[in-house]
């Protein structure tokens, strides 16, 4: 599934225009990856939590030459999914 | 700082002008639409932000950690999240 299908979906289902779900669609992504960058963490009930966690600085190796690399320490965002998704997917 | 869903309506609102009302709307039908497809086994691909996909999870034997009881857990399904390079790169910046 896409984003246009997505907004496709919503449009047809609310009356609302497809530019002004398109909108709201983009401002939803763009609103949760700038809020991540800076530090916010989104709770979404029933879907999940965006957060941002903290990776440890480790070496690494290049796979291909064996040559260990020094990999820095780093934020990664993650997104832990509710219970209630959970079960949603796992009783599918 | 912890952002809820209000949260994230009201910022939305505010940056296209649209009354929070259909917002709210919207926002909780993108969540809809995320769920659903997960739950039918098929996976969300939003550009620039990320995927949601569905990994099966082989059975295993898991043990009751304060009995030490043997446990049997069946194959499942189990939904998860894909972040982008490019919101890797933004939460790094």
């Amino acid at each position: 599934m896409t984003k246009a299908e997505i907004v496709e979906n919503i449009s047809s289902r609310t009356g609302l225009t497809k530019k002004e779900v398109a909108e709201v669609v983009d401002q939803f992504l763009h609103c949760i990856s700038k809020g991540l960058a800076e530090g916010k963490h989104y709770e979404i009930r029933g879907f999940g939590t965006f957060k941002v966690k903290d990776r440890k600085a480790r070496m690494a190796r290049n796979p291909r030459t064996g040559e260990p690399v020094p990999v820095p320490d780093r934020k990664v965002p993650v997104f832990k999914v509710s219970r209630e998704l959970k079960e949603l997917v796992a009783q599918s | 700082m912890v952002m809820t869903k209000a949260d994230l309506v009201e910022e939305i609102a505010k940056d296209t002008g649209l009354s929070k009302k259909d917002t709210s709307v919207i926002v909780n039908l993108i969540i809809d639409n995320v769920c659903k497809a997960l739950a039918e086994g098929d996976k969300v691909e939003l550009r620039g932000f990320g995927s949601f996909k569905v990994k099966s999870r082989n059975p295993r034997k898991a043990r009751n950690p304060r009995t030490g009881a043997s446990v049997d857990v069946p194959a499942k399904l189990v939904p998860y999240f894909k972040a982008s390079n490019e919101l890797k790169q933004k939460v790094n910046g």
